[in-house]
């Protein structure tokens, strides 16, 4: 590693700077905005699921109180297409208007989009506006979608199969030949609302030729580019700027139809103009994610040792091809599949298919839980079938240490890891030993209790950009950073990362601190701003943030730091490689007394009268890092739950997880992604999920409807980790913002089937629900019930 | 018809003409704004909203500003005194149950709320309170965590009455 | 947001209530808000004018004479909280501290509950087991309506045009009587998929001599379980008199499906939720 000689805020858990302005209410969100003469936005948005739009009738609407304009899609078409940031082999886009012009193609698909004075006199002249639609069949089901005769949601592709993404590697056919053992499931990633608490809000201003937009976005260079490019503002004219943002989880990676909506109107009308969603409207509106299905077999020996495994996944895309939608089916998916172990063969083919719901697209994990689902629900149905202990059938199909930097079946190279250590130390401190007599003891109590594990590993860093072209993404994966050190001192860091909770002002400052030997409070981080940041930053997705942006930064610090190591070595008289900085000074190693404040040294490069020879003036650095490689992070999760085998309710008893991020900047932080990401996927296995009827309504379509966990629904958690450092980058740091939710699905679901495995069942279909594990348990043999 | 309404926030007294339709939370942020107070949903679900009436944790979306006429309301910029960080605030700082801070505003009044009528509440009795403040990032534990934390600190500062 | 404006009365009395909703087409009491503001948010409620009930002090509390009177304007959270509940009305309590959450314990009040009839609400499998009478002051004076009477389905009461539901009178119980409410909520909204009321008195020989059993949330109004009732009178109430009697709980009723539960679901919530609550009742009847 190359950070200072002892790295001393990295590893602190330092506490967070964004804190004090969250804490006292102080903060700026999106709709916390408030311009003069700003105008309200309320869309008009189908309720049909697949209609032609006939006409649409603005008179009555342009004529009620407050009401600036009404347009209908045609009206709006000047604004362009939404952009879509994929191009796997044989992608078949469809076109996406802001406001649909010749049909809605979900139920929530804007038609109309109505500018009055106040939100309250836009709503309620958004219910004049007259649109005559012809209802149209509907498929909801993507399947379905893939039946003949199916509706075809976009008729000028001719099909609703927007690709197929087959990956295959070593002998399959040899693999599912030589097996003893196949096991077969079919498996089911429902559909989520990833349900951010800030709701999304967009806001613009025009200002002669300056456009300045606000949004609610993880990704505001993006935005600044479409925003440019489709509505024809020169790019140094357009300043975005994500404020505070409230959560993202993927729901805001993209490139919505407001953002682009929003500023339209502002440059037409010349005033502000704001939008904010509602909830209920979000529901709709604002992307929703996974919607899998998965047939599955893997082929092993009697032994446990596993072969194979081919897998057909049919992924929901919805209405449109959002910008990310195909890649968390395809990329970040496909190649994952074989997780933790040394898999010889595979054959996976996802097929992504266009049906009459709400666009799908990347949320928090972005296909890599569905790989860990389906590999990690596979090991336990093969343990259950040769009848081993789940954790030694892993243990013995793991890479093993000594295998890095081990190259999968797909093609992945694995950077670094010891998985059995992090399962070892996951088993010892959750007591994996002492399960069977707590099983005893609730079996006693009339309710069963099972013990589920799921030992994932993750793809983070995304990526190095030439990977990213040659995968079918449309745009480097680098990151950007820009340090500028004040003439009297003062650290500011611009990044390209564009954090909304992950607390990269705290994280970034540790980088920084440790290279410079002042405090992090004296480092000012900003970011989500197009305007002073450097030309491009990609943003915050795919946990990808520390491992590119962070390194980045830390790069960014090294330059300043090289360099001021050159200018002290000239005004101290001594040797570059004798600079020590520590405590606010540069000082000669081992003669402390020689030294020169920070800002002392500093100054001087401003001053520029004494500078060595062919040294710039000025103290500043932009650094766009290109990862080398993703990076890994991986671990054992284990669940222990009891089941009452009369109501159906599942109670989480114990919950243990040992991560392995590599190095961690801040464990504080690091903690807390982990308990929020295993919340969202226990979320997934017992609770939530998006369900439409046949014609295309969302049933579930309100927060009263739509089970979102709270603090009563689920338990404090025993956090552990292991520290593999990665090679791939100078601070060994891999990432951790999805690693909880792609962990910890698979663990719950695996305790909760191990639990009812003594009535013979083999597996059930998230979520969990009462009703469901009721029904399962009454088709079985129930237990004598004591209680 | 407006109706003349005042109301007494965060020590000030406010009066105003209001729409009777005009939500509590809508006067808050709106007329006097105060945005710390957030909307995070529409059927009264997620407590991003709350706020004290009279001492009361309310979800401010499910209130008139008419019935709000003549209490006193705190929101969360009314918590610190003089600069000084309510106990519940700087245990939200300490123990990290802050991460994309949207519900944090609500999350903190509900948490003062328990504190007052419960000294030292269990865990369970605290994710019993707070079912009613939705969080995406934290998973709650860190929240838990820093009521226990805050809850402990004004058990310690004996004879100090947690303002609510 | 609420679209739609309305007029917005205070009304100081019970009277003057009365009064103005006589005098408006559309109007609509508003005690805590819990209720119908969320519709009205919704736009599945659009009056023309609200009438403000909230301030009225004597609409407030909780007064012990020959019964327990609650007064409307008395919130969950205070019916929770009061020892007389806890200790004779424990269903009541229980129903109480166990509506929607904090905040809505909070603001939201019995009488706006009760008289919103939501088929999930928890209090009114109570005032169905406890036998509650609802007092009822309306154009044409006053009223008593047993609320046996008073649900009438989903969102739909006995309250007539004008009248304003003052307060409900649980009776004392009599003799050694436990009671209890067992709930499973809806995982999002709150409200019950199934609630059951349970109330028991044991004679002295030790017998069940009543026991009467609300049930809210499973159907698309609050019903008495009179099956079950009927099966648990006279037996010992020990463990299998209980499971014998529960497992009646919903015959003759029936039950919703919905998204969140079948019929067949909440019919097994109900059977399993009855006995257990009974185990309780039964319990504290005989300690």
């Amino acid at each position: 590693m190359t950070i200072t000689e002892h790295p001393k805020y990295i590893g602190m858990r330092v506490m967070r700077k964004e804190d004090p302005r969250l804490i006292t209410g102080t903060a700026t969100y999106t709709d916390d905005i408030v311009l003069p003469d700003m105008v309200h936005l309320y869309f008009v948005r189908s309720p049909h699921a697949h209609a032609r739009i006939k006409r649409v009738d603005t008179a009555k609407a342009k004529k009620a109180p407050g009401v600036v304009a009404v347009l209908s899609g045609a009206d709006a078409a000047a604004t362009g297409t939404l952009p879509l940031f994929v191009n796997v082999p044989g992608i078949k886009q469809s076109k996406h208007f802001p406001i649909a012009t010749d049909k809605a193609r979900y139920a929530g698909d804007a038609v109309a989009v109505v500018v009055a004075d106040s939100h309250g006199a836009a709503r309620a002249a958004a219910a004049l506006v007259d649109v005559e639609y012809e209802p149209l069949p509907v498929v909801v089901d993507a399947e379905q979608a893939l039946a003949p005769g199916a509706p075809i949601i976009h008729p000028e592709l001719g099909t609703n199969l927007a690709c197929t993404y087959p990956f295959k590697g070593g002998d399959i056919e040899k693999a599912f030949a030589d097996a003893e053992v196949v096991v077969k499931q079919r498996l089911v990633n429902q559909r989520l609302i990833p349900n951010a608490m800030e709701p999304r809000s967009v806001v613009a201003k025009i200002d002669g030729n300056e456009l300045t937009l606000w949004s609610t976005t993880q990704i505001p260079h993006f935005v600044q580019l479409f925003v440019a490019i489709n509505l024809g503002i020169p790019q140094n004219h357009v300043r975005v700027i994500a404020p505070e943002v409230g959560g993202g989880f993927g729901s805001k990676l993209n490139v919505y139809a407001e953002e682009l909506v929003v500023p339209f109107l502002a440059k037409q009308l010349g005033r502000p103009v704001k939008w904010t969603e509602e909830r209920r409207e979000g529901y709709l509106s604002t992307t929703h994610g996974r919607d899998m299905v998965h047939d599955v077999e893997l082929a092993a020996k009697r032994d446990g040792t596993i072969l194979g495994l081919r897998a057909r996944t049919v992924a929901n895309m919805g209405g449109y091809l959002q910008a990310f939608a195909p890649v968390s089916a395809t990329i970040l998916h496909v190649f994952i599949v074989p997780g933790a172990y040394h898999l010889p063969a595979y054959d996976v083919e996802v097929k992504a298919v266009y049906t009459n719901t709400t666009p799908i697209d990347a949320y928090r994990g972005a296909g890599r839980p569905e790989a860990a689902y389906l590999i990690e629900r596979m090991m336990d149905r093969l343990a259950d079938e040769i009848g081993m202990d789940p954790a030694e059938l892993r243990r013995k199909n793991f890479v093993k240490p000594d295998a890095f930097p081990y190259t999968t079946v797909s093609t992945l190279v694995y950077d670094s890891g010891d998985y059995a250590k992090a399962l070892d130390k996951a088993l010892e401190r959750s007591d994996y030993k002492g399960f069977a007599a707590r099983r005893d003891e609730t079996e006693r109590r009339g309710r069963y209790r099972g013990i589920g594990l799921s030992s994932y590993v993750e793809i983070c860093g995304l990526a190095p950009s030439k990977a990213n072209a040659a995968l079918g993404i449309g745009w480097g994966g680098y990151e950007s950073a820009r340090i500028r050190v004040n003439p009297l001192g003062t650290v500011q860091v611009w990044t390209g990362t564009s954090p909304h909770g992950q607390g990269h002002e705290t994280s970034w400052s540790q980088i920084v601190a440790d290279q410079f030997g002042i405090k992090p409070d004296d480092i000012e981080v900003l970011h989500g701003d197009t305007l002073e940041s450097p030309g491009m930053g990609v943003g915050t997705f795919g946990s990808r943030s520390l491992a590119v942006g962070g390194i980045a930064v830390h790069k960014a610090a090294q330059r300043i730091r090289e360099k001021l190591i050159l200018l002290a070595a000239h005004l101290l008289e001594a040797s570059p490689d004798d600079i020590v900085f520590e405590g606010g000074k540069l000082f000669v190693k081992g003669v402390p007394e020689r030294s020169k404040a920070f800002g002392e040294v500093v100054f001087q490069l401003y001053l520029a009268a004494n500078l060595p020879d062919g040294m710039e003036p000025g103290l500043e650095a932009i650094v766009y890092h290109d990862p080398e490689n993703f990076t890994y992070p991986f671990g054992t999760h284990v669940c222990e739950v009891e089941i009452d085998p009369e109501t159906g309710a599942v109670e989480i008893a114990r919950y243990t997880a040992v991560d392995d991020c590599g190095v961690q900047i801040n464990p504080m932080i690091v903690e807390g992604q982990l308990h929020g990401g295993i919340v969202q996927a226990i979320g997934q296995a017992l609770y939530e999920a998006a369900v439409y009827d046949d014609n295309g309504q969302l049933l579930t379509g309100s927060m009263m409807d739509y089970h979102v966990p709270t603090a009563g629904d689920v338990p404090s958690f025993t956090l552990d980790h292991t520290v593999t450092p990665s090679p791939v980058n100078p601070l060994g740091v891999k990432g951790i913002g999805e690693a909880g939710t792609i962990g910890a699905a698979p663990a719950v679901v695996n305790a909760v089937v191990d639990a009812l495995s003594t009535l013979g069942i083999k597996h059930l279909d998230m979520p969990l629900t009462p009703e469901r594990l009721w029904r399962a348990i009454s088709e079985a043999k129930p237990m004598e019930v004591r209680s | 018809m407006p109706r003349a309404i005042s109301i007494t926030v965060n020590g000030t007294k406010h009066s105003s003409e209001v729409e009777p339709s005009l939500l509590l939370v809508e006067y808050l942020r709106e007329k006097l704004l105060l945005t710390g107070t957030h909307v995070g949903c529409d059927t009264s679900q997620c407590g991003a909203c709350t706020v004290l009436v009279d001492g009361q944790a309310t979800k401010a979306c499910t209130v008139l500003a008419v019935q709000a006429d003549g209490t006193a309301v705190t929101t969360v910029e009314g918590l610190a005194t003089d600069g000084v960080l309510h106990p519940v605030q700087r245990a939200f700082q300490t123990q990290h149950a802050t991460q994309c801070g949207f519900c944090t505003p609500g999350m903190i009044i509900t948490a003062v709320d328990l504190i007052a009528r419960n000294r030292k509440p269990t865990e369970a009795e605290i994710r019993h309170a707070i079912k009613g403040n939705l969080c995406r990032c934290t998973g709650y534990q860190n929240i838990v965590r820093a009521i226990e934390a805050a809850a402990a600190e004004t058990q310690a500062v004996t004879g100090v009455e947690v303002r609510r | 947001m609420i679209s739609t404006p309305f007029e917005y009365r205070l009304a100081a009395s019970v009277e003057e209530a009365v009064r103005l909703l006589g005098a408006s087409p559309d109007a609509k009491l508003l005690a805590g808000g819990h209720s119908l503001l969320p519709l009205m948010k919704l736009g599945l409620a659009q009056p023309a004018l609200l009438v403000d009930i909230g301030r009225i002090a004597a609409l407030r509390g909780i007064r012990v004479d020959g019964e327990i009177t609650i007064g409307a304007l008395t919130t969950h959270q205070a019916i929770a909280d009061d020892a007389t509940c806890q200790a004779r009305l424990t269903a009541l309590s229980e129903a109480a501290a166990s509506v929607g959450d904090v905040q809505v314990r909070g603001r939201g009040t019995i009488g706006g509950s009760l008289a919103h009839a939501d088929p999930g609400s928890d209090e009114q499998a109570c005032a169905l087991a406890f036998g509650a009478t609802m007092r009822v002051v309306g154009p044409k004076g006053d009223r008593a309506i047993a609320a046996a009477d008073f649900f009438k389905g989903a969102l739909e009461t006995a309250l007539g045009k004008g009248e304003v539901l003052v307060s409900a009178r649980f009776p004392v119980p009599a003799g050694r009587t436990g009671s209890a409410y067992a709930k499973v909520a809806h995982p999002a909204s709150g409200f019950a998929l199934v609630g059951v009321a349970v109330v028991v008195t044991v004679a002295k020989d030790g017998t069940i001599e009543r026991a009467a059993i609300g049930v809210t949330g499973a159907a698309d109004r609050p019903f008495r379980a009179a099956a079950a009732e009927r099966a648990l009178a006279g037996t010992t109430g020990d463990a299998a008199a209980i499971a014998a009697a529960a497992a009646k709980a919903a015959d003759g009723a029936q039950l919703t499906t919905d998204l969140a539960a079948s019929a067949e679901f909440r019919t097994q919530l109900l059977v399993v939720h009855t006995r257990r609550a009974l185990r309780r009742a039964v319990e504290a009847a005989k300690k």
